[in-house]
C-alpha cells in the first residue's frame, strides 16, 4: 500500500524470469504442493496447474465474478490474488461443494430454478450465494440483488438466481 | 415419466455438469504438454507495420516462437479459403496475412511459450513500429459516403409498395425522426479460446469456442489445405456466444498455425480486452417517416437504415423488413445502406437486425400514437396485419393479438393514463410503455443419428451446439417423447464435427432444424424396430404400418389395440444383441414457402425515473410471447428472461465507445462496458401464449433465442417517455440525456 | 505482467525496509495492483506482501474516535458495529463501492491508493500523462464521460475512483503513515493530490512510506448523513458523481455541514468555504442549491462529461435533503 510516486516502468533489478518456489494450497480439504512463480494468480494455479477448471476466468480483472470462490468461507475474486499469497488458507471451489453424489443444496437449487443457461458464470454464482449466506448481511431483496451484483451473468439468469439466493438464505444453506 | 416430455418443464440434462464444474469449456481440456499462445494486437487503426521486433521476446528462455506476418508459413491466401458459413460478401480477414493494419486491435503476432504467464510477459516485449495512415472510424461523419452493397448478406430490402412519399405528403399527421444505437459487443462470459493438436498422422484435433463445429472444420480444412475428415473440432460446452461464435475467430487460426509449426499442442485464449477486437453489433442510424390519419391509420411508412461495416466485408442485417412484418400499410419504402469504416466487420449479435430495426420502428410508432392521441396498444391494433407485407405472404400462425391481451391484462395496462409525467411517487416519475416485436421462424436442413443400445439406452446426436439455450435438454425431450422412453435413458451428443451435419447454432432455428431431424430419425428408428417386430413369430405387428404403432413406457404397441405390445428391450434381443441405428436428414417442407413464419412478442414495461437526477430503473416487465409450441417451458422461460436483461442493457447501458482520434474502441473491459448486473433486474413476468402452427416445421416450434429481446428495448424507451415527456432517440438512454 | 520478485514481510519495520528498493511495491488486497499489472499499467519489480502485518484491527481511540488499521478489509470495516453506529456515512460509502467479493479482499489502506479508471490510463497503447508523463492526455479531446470537471489541469482530467475516500474526506479523517524515517499524520484533505503538471502522482505519500491506519475523529454525523452515488447501472459501477453529505442540525438550522464529492476530481472534492454558507442557515432546498452552486463554481466540462456539472449540483441538493429526512436509514 505505498503510493505510485515514481513514474513509468523504470526499474533496475527486475528479474529476467521469476523464480518458482514451493507453494502449498489447501483446496477443498486436499493439500497440494506446487512449484509456482509469484506471478501466478490463484485462479491460474487452480485452472492450469491443478486442473480444477470449475472456477472460471471471465475477465481476469475482477470485473465479472466468474472466478469467485471461498477463502475461509468468504467469497473473493481468485483472479486478483496471487497463489503464493493464499497458502494455508481453506480454499473452497465449486468442485468441493457436493458430498459424493449429493449436491450442495445451492447447487441443486440452481438446477431446480434453472438459474443458469450457458453455465459459465455458474460456479462463481454458486460460491457467491454460499458466501452471501455465510456473510450474513443480506436482509432484504434489494440487499440480495446488490450483494449478488459482483457476479455478471450475460445470459441474464438473474431473476432465477435471486430465487436461489432467497431460498438459500431462508434455509441457511451456507458452507 | 410423462412429465419429462415436450411441453412440460424439465431440468437441464447438463445441469449437474454445470453446477459441479465438471462441464468442460474450450480452454479447459487438459492436453499434455500444451503450450500457451498470447496474441499481440495493433495500436493503430490503419497503416502498415514498418518493423516488428520479436528478439527480446524470443530471448526469454521458455518462449517457443513469435509468429508474425514476417515468419508465418506460406499457406493459401485465397479469399474463398477463409470464408465461412456466416461470412458477409467481401474479403475475409486473414490473421498475419500482411503488414497492413485494417483496424485497431488487429492481431499482429502470436507469442507461444511454455506457460501462460511467460507468453503474456513476452507479448509485452514485442516491439512494433507503424507507418500510420489516416483512419476513418467516425460513423456519423461518414454517412455521406454510405453505399448500397452489391450483394446483401441477409435479405435484400423489400421493394417499395404503393407511393410512400406521396402518401406521406398527404397524410394528416406526419413524423420524421432519426434513431441511433451505438456499437455493442457480445461479451459472452467465456472468452474465445482454441486448443489445437496435430496428430502424427497429420490429422488435426481442435477444441474451439464456436456456434457450429462444422463451420470451424470447413474453415480450417480450407485455410490449411486439409481433408475435412482430417479436421476434428470439439466444443461440447459454450460459455455463451450470442453470435460471437458464428464465425471462426482469429484465436482458432493462430492456435492451429502455431501447433502445426511447433509440432506441439497450443492453446490460445483471448483476454477480455481482446473480446472487443472482433465483431460487434454495428453502429446504426435509422430515418423513419410515418404518415397517419387522425384516426390512427398508417398511410405511409419509410424506413431507411445506415449500418456500419468494415472496409473488407459488406456486413448487413435485416433492419428494414419490420414495418412490413409488423404493420399493415399500403405505402412503404425501405432501404439499407452501409458506411465503410476502418473497423473490424460487424457480426450478428443476438437478434441482429431485429433488435435494431424494431427498437427504432417501435419508438416511432409510439411517437405517432401520441400524435394521434390514441393509446399505443390500440394504435397497434388499428394497424394490425395478418400478412407479411414485406414478402406478400400470409403468416403461418400469429397470436400477437393474444399476446397483447394477456400481456396487457397481466400488466394492468388499462389503468394507464395517456399523458406523460402523469404518475409520480416522491421524486420518482413512473412511466409505462409497450412495444411489440417479431422474429423469423426459420428451419434449416439438419441431420441426426440415433443408436438404441441393447440395454434400452438411446443416444441421439447431431453436430449442433448448446450455447446455453438448452439444446441438450430439448433434443433429449424430443427423442424421449418420440420413442416413449424415460428422459434419463436418452443421451444427446453435440459439439463434435464427426456427428451428423447441423447448421450453425443461431437464428433461433436450432430446435426447428435439429429438433425436427431428431424427431425424424426417431421415427425412422421406429420403422426399423417395427421391421424387427415383424420378423418375430406370430407377431401381432406382422401387417402393421408404421403409422399404426405407438411407443410409450418403453413399449411398442398397436395404437388401436394397446394390449398388442412388445417391450423395446425384448425387441432388441431380436437383433442379436446389436444396437439398432438410424440416420436421417430433415429438410424444410416446400409448403413453408407459401407462408411467412414469425414468432411474436408484446412487452409492457414500468420504469422509475428520478425527476432531478435522471436515474432510470426498470421496475417491472411483462412479456407475452407467441412462439409456436414450447418444448420446455422452464428453459424457454430462461431464454425470455435473458432476452429481457439484454433489452435492458440495449436500452440503458451498452455502448462500445469509439475514440475517433485513435480509431479505437476505448471501454474494452467489463468495468467500462456495462452489462446489466443483478441489481438491475426488474420483477419479470413471462407469458407463453398458446400458438399452433402445423406449417412452420414438423415440431410446430418457432424458436426463443431472439424474440425475448426485440420488444423490450423500445418498450423501455417508450416508458421513459411516458415517465418524463422526453423522447430519447439515441441509445443508450443514460441519465445525462434526461437532465 | 512483468516478472517480479516477492517477499512476505513479518512486520512494519521489515516491510518499509524492503519497499525502499527501487521498483518495489506493497501488496495487500491486490485488487487494483494486480489488475493494473496484468495490463502493464503498473510493473513493480518486487512485491512486498504486507498481509501478515498486524495492522488489521479497528479500535476506539482515547478521544472518542476510531482507528481503522490499514489492513482492515473494506467489508469488515463497513460491517463493523462501531462503524455502523458511529460512522454510518462511511459504512454506506464503502458498501456503495465495488462488490462483496472485492470488499472482502480490498483493504482500507489500499482503497486510498486506488488509481483512476480513466479509459486511456488503462490502455497502454494510448497516450496518457498519468501513466507516461509527457505523452499527452487522450481524454481531454477524447471520450471523457467518466472524467473530472473540477481541479483538472491541461495534463490530466482523471478522477479518483474511491467511494470510501469521499466519506473519509467528509469525516476529516487522518492518514497515519510510517517509514524508516519515522511516522507522520496526513490530514485527509492533503493526502490526495490534484494533477497539476505532475499527474503521475496520485498522493502525497512517499514511495517508502506505509499507511498504518486511518483515524476517524469523534464526530461521526450519525444523525444526519447520506451517501448518494449516481452511476450507469444499479451496482458494480464507479460513480459518475457521488456525494457524501453530513449535517449537524439544531432544529431546522444547520450547525455544521460537510460535503464531499466523488467522481468529479482527482481527489475527493471539498469546498469548506461553500460548506460554511450553510452554517446557521435554515436547512432548505434554496440554501442547499446555493451551496451546490458554490461547490461547482469553476467547474469545467470537457464535452462528454459536461453534464456532471449540473448533475453534481442536483446530487448535492438531494444528498442534503436525504441527510435531513434520513429516509430509508435504519
Amino acid at each position: 500500500m505505498n503510493s505510485e510516486n515514481e513514474p513509468g516502468n523504470a526499474v533496475s533489478q527486475r528479474p529476467t524470469l521469476p523464480d518458482s518456489r514451493p507453494v502449498t494450497l489447501r483446496v477443498n480439504g486436499t493439500t497440494h504442493h506446487l512449484q509456482l512463480a509469484p506471478w501466478t494468480s490463484l485462479l491460474d494455479a487452480l485452472r492450469e496447474h491443478l486442473h480444477l477448471t470449475g472456477t472460471k476466468k471471465g475477465c481476469d480483472h475482477g470485473q465479472c465474478g466468474a472466478c469467485t470462490l471461498l477463502v475461509d468461507g468468504k467469497r473473493i475474486n481468485s483472479c486478483l490474488t496471487l497463489a503464493v499469497m493464499q497458502q494455508d488458507k481453506a480454499i473452497t471451489t465449486v468442485e468441493g461443494l457436493a458430498q459424493g453424489d449429493e449436491l450442495h443444496p445451492v447447487q441443486q437449487a440452481f438446477i431446480d430454478h434453472d438459474a443458469f443457461q450457458c453455465g459459465y458464470c455458474t460456479p462463481g454464482q454458486i460460491c457467491s450465494v454460499i458466501g452471501l449466506v455465510n456473510e450474513g448481511q443480506a436482509k432484504t431483496l434489494d440487499d440480495i440483488k446488490d450483494l449478488m451484483s459482483g457476479n455478471v451473468c450475460r445470459c441474464g439468469a438473474y431473476a432465477n438466481i435471486i430465487q436461489v439466493a432467497r431460498e438459500a438464505l431462508e434455509r441457511n444453506t451456507g458452507l | 415419466m410423462k412429465e419429462n416430455y415436450t411441453g412440460a418443464p424439465a431440468n437441464r440434462v447438463d445441469g449437474r455438469a454445470k453446477v459441479t464444474g465438471e462441464a468442460k469449456y474450450t480452454a479447459e481440456f487438459d492436453i499434455p504438454e500444451v503450450a500457451y499462445g498470447v496474441v499481440v494486437n495493433s495500436s493503430i487503426a490503419k497503416g502498415k507495420i514498418k518493423r516488428i521486433d520479436t528478439s527480446a521476446a524470443l530471448a526469454l528462455p521458455g518462449v517457443l516462437q513469435v509468429f508474425t506476418h514476417e515468419n508465418r508459413p506460406g499457406y493459401t491466401w485465397l479469399d474463398s479459403h477463409y470464408q465461412d458459413e456466416d461470412s458477409p460478401p467481401g474479403s475475409p480477414f486473414r490473421p498475419l496475412y500482411s503488414k497492413e493494419i485494417m483496424f485497431s486491435m488487429q492481431p499482429i503476432a502470436l507469442v507461444v511459450a511454455e506457460t501462460f504467464e511467460l507468453a503474456r510477459y513476452a507479448a509485452l516485449l514485442v516491439q512494433v513500429d507503424y507507418e500510420m495512415q489516416p483512419h476513418e472510424t467516425d460513423f456519423k461523419a461518414n454517412l455521406k459516403d454510405a453505399y448500397r452493397p452489391k450483394k446483401y448478406k441477409s435479405t435484400k430490402p423489400p421493394e417499395p409498395r404503393g407511393d410512400a412519399e406521396g402518401a406521406y405528403d398527404q397524410a394528416a399527421l406526419k413524423l420524421k425522426e432519426t434513431y441511433i444505437h451505438p456499437p455493442q459487443h457480445h461479451n459472452p462470459m467465456e472468452m474465445h479460446a482454441a486448443i489445437a493438436k496435430w496428430d502424427e498422422d497429420g490429422k488435426l484435433t481442435v477444441y474451439d469456442k464456436i456456434q457450429g463445429v462444422q463451420n470451424s472444420q470447413k474453415y480450417l480444412s480450407n485455410a490449411f489445405g486439409l481433408k475435412p475428415d482430417d479436421v476434428h473440432v470439439i466444443s461440447p460446452f459454450v460459455g455463451g456466444a450470442f453470435g460471437s461464435g458464428l464465425r471462426p475467430q482469429y484465436q482458432l487460426f493462430l492456435a492451429v498455425l502455431a501447433a502445426r509449426e511447433l509440432k506441439r499442442a497450443v492453446k490460445v485464449v483471448l483476454t477480455r480486452q481482446q473480446m472487443f477486437s472482433f465483431g460487434h453489433r454495428p453502429n446504426t442510424l435509422q430515418e423513419i417517416s410515418i404518415g397517419a390519419s387522425t384516426e390512427g391509420k398508417l398511410e405511409s411508412v419509410q424506413h431507411h437504415a445506415y449500418g456500419e461495416t468494415s472496409r473488407f466485408e459488406d456486413y448487413h442485417e435485416d433492419v428494414v423488413i419490420w414495418p412490413g412484418v409488423l404493420y399493415h400499410c399500403d405505402n412503404m419504402k425501405v432501404s439499407h445502406q452501409l458506411v465503410g469504416l476502418d473497423v473490424y466487420t460487424p457480426l450478428d449479435m443476438r437478434a441482429p437486425g431485429g433488435s435494431t430495426g424494431i427498437f427504432a420502428l417501435e419508438i416511432a410508432i409510439d411517437e405517432m400514437a401520441y400524435k394521434t392521441g390514441i393509446d399505443p396498444l390500440e394504435f397497434r391494433l388499428r394497424n394490425y396485419t395478418t400478412t407479411d407485407q414485406s414478402k406478400g405472404l400470409p403468416h403461418s400462425s400469429k397470436e400477437l393479438k393474444e399476446c397483447y391481451r394477456q400481456g396487457a391484462e397481466r400488466f394492468g395496462w388499462d389503468k394507464r393514463s395517456m399523458a406523460p409525467r402523469s404518475m409520480k411517487e416522491g421524486n420518482q416519475l413512473i412511466g409505462w410503455g409497450m412495444a411489440h416485436g417479431a422474429w423469423e421462424a426459420k428451419q434449416q436442413e439438419a441431420s441426426a443419428k440415433v443408436v438404441l443400445s441393447p440395454e434400452g439406452k438411446l443416444t441421439v446426436s447431431s453436430a449442433t451446439a448448446d450455447i446455453g439455450t438448452g439444446t441438450y435438454t430439448v433434443m433429449s425431450q424430443i427423442a424421449a417423447e418420440t420413442m416413449g422412453l424415460p428422459l434419463e435413458n436418452v443421451t444427446f451428443l453435440l459439439g463434435d464435427s464427426t456427428l451428423p451435419k447441423s447448421p450453425l447454432e443461431g437464428g433461433s432455428w436450432t430446435v426447428a432444424s435439429v429438433g425436427s431431424a431428431v424427431k425424424l430419425v426417431c421415427q425412422k428408428l421406429q420403422e426399423d424396430l417395427l421391421k424387427l417386430a415383424q420378423k418375430m413369430e406370430n407377431s401381432p405387428f406382422k401387417d402393421a404400418q408404421p403409422e399404426e404403432v405407438s411407443f410409450a413406457n418403453g413399449q411398442m404397441f398397436l395404437t388401436q389395440a394397446p394390449a398388442s405390445s412388445i417391450s423395446l428391450l425384448a425387441l432388441l434381443q431380436q437383433n442379436e444383441g446389436k444396437p439398432v441405428e438410424a440416420e436421417a436428414t430433415q429438410k424444410p417442407e416446400k409448403e413453408q414457402k407459401k407462408y411467412s413464419s414469425y414468432s411474436h412478442s408484446a412487452t409492457f414495461v414500468e420504469v422509475q425515473v428520478d425527476e432531478d437526477l435522471g436515474t432510470i430503473k426498470v421496475t417491472r416487465v411483462v412479456s407475452a410471447i407467441a412462439a409456436g409450441r414450447i418444448i420446455n417451458p422452464k428453459t424457454g422461460r430462461s431464454q425470455i428472461l435473458g432476452g429481457t436483461v439484454w433489452g435492458i442493457g440495449f436500452a440503458l447501458q451498452e455502448h462500445t465507445v469509439m475514440d475517433n482520434h485513435l480509431g479505437r474502441f476505448m471501454n474494452h473491459d467489463l468495468d467500462k462496458y456495462h452489462l446489466p448486473v443483478n441489481a438491475d433486474t426488474p420483477a419479470t413476468d413471462i407469458i407463453f401464449v398458446e400458438e399452433k402452427d402445423e406449417v412452420v416445421n414438423p415440431l410446430g416450434v418457432k424458436g426463443l433465442g431472439e424474440i425475448g429481446i426485440v420488444s423490450v428495448t423500445p418498450a423501455i424507451a417508450n416508458a421513459v417517455f411516458h415517465a418524463t415527456g422526453k423522447r430519447i432517440r439515441e441509445l443508450p438512454i443514460t441519465l445525462d440525456k434526461l437532465l | 505482467m512483468r516478472p517480479f520478485s516477492y517477499t512476505q514481510s513479518p512486520d512494519v519495520t521489515t516491510a518499509v525496509q524492503e519497499v525502499s528498493a527501487q521498483g518495489a511495491k506493497f501488496i495487500a488486497g491486490g485488487t487494483n495492483l494486480l489488475d493494473l499489472m496484468k495490463i502493464d499499467v503498473m510493473s513493480p519489480s518486487h512485491l512486498v506482501d504486507i498481509t501478515q502485518l498486524a495492522l488489521n484491527t479497528i479500535e476506539e481511540t482515547p478521544d472518542g474516535g476510531l482507528r481503522l488499521g490499514a489492513l482492515a478489509k473494506n467489508a469488515d470495516t463497513a460491517y463493523h458495529e462501531l462503524v455502523q453506529t458511529r460512522y454510518p456515512l462511511l459504512a454506506h460509502a464503502i458498501l456503495a463501492g465495488a462488490t462483496a467479493q472485492l470488499r472482502n479482499m480490498a483493504t482500507d489502506g489500499g482503497n486510498l491508493l486506488q488509481r483512476t479508471r480513466c479509459y486511456y490510463f488503462y490502455d497502454t497503447h494510448t497516450p496518457c500523462n498519468k501513466r507516461e508523463p509527457g505523452s499527452g492526455c487522450s481524454a481531454i479531446k477524447g471520450y471523457n464521460r467518466d472524467l473530472a470537471i473540477l481541479g483538472t489541469s491541461e495534463h490530466c482530467i482523471a478522477t479518483h475512483p474511491s467511494d470510501m475516500c469521499v466519506a473519509l474526506a467528509a469525516l476529516e479523517a487522518t492518514v497515519h503513515v510510517k517509514s524508516s524515517q519515522g511516522e507522520r499524520a496526513i490530514p485527509f484533505a492533503e493526502f490526495h493530490r490534484l494533477p497539476g503538471d505532475t499527474p503521475h502522482l496520485d498522493t502525497n505519500l512517499h514511495p517508502t512510506e506505509i499507511i498504518t491506519a486511518i483515524e476517524l475523529p469523534a464526530k461521526g454525523f450519525a444523525q444526519h448523513y447520506a451517501y448518494l452515488k449516481l452511476r450507469d447501472r444499479a451496482s458494480y459501477a464507479f460513480a459518475l458523481v457521488s456525494v457524501a453529505a453530513a449535517l449537524e442540525l439544531e432544529g431546522d438550522t444547520v450547525k455544521e455541514a460537510r460535503i464531499a464529492l466523488g467522481g468529479v476530481a482527482h481527489k475527493p472534492w471539498r469546498v469548506p468555504e461553500a460548506e460554511a454558507l450553510l452554517q446557521g442557515k435554515p436547512a432548505s432546498k434554496e440554501n442547499f442549491r446555493a451551496v451546490a452552486e458554490a461547490y461547482l463554481a469553476g467547474a469545467k466540462g470537457y464535452g462528454d462529461n459536461t453534464f456532471k456539472i449540473e448533475l453534481a449540483k442536483r446530487a448535492i441538493v438531494r444528498a442534503l435533503e436525504q441527510a435531513i429526512s434520513m429516509e430509508g436509514k435504519s
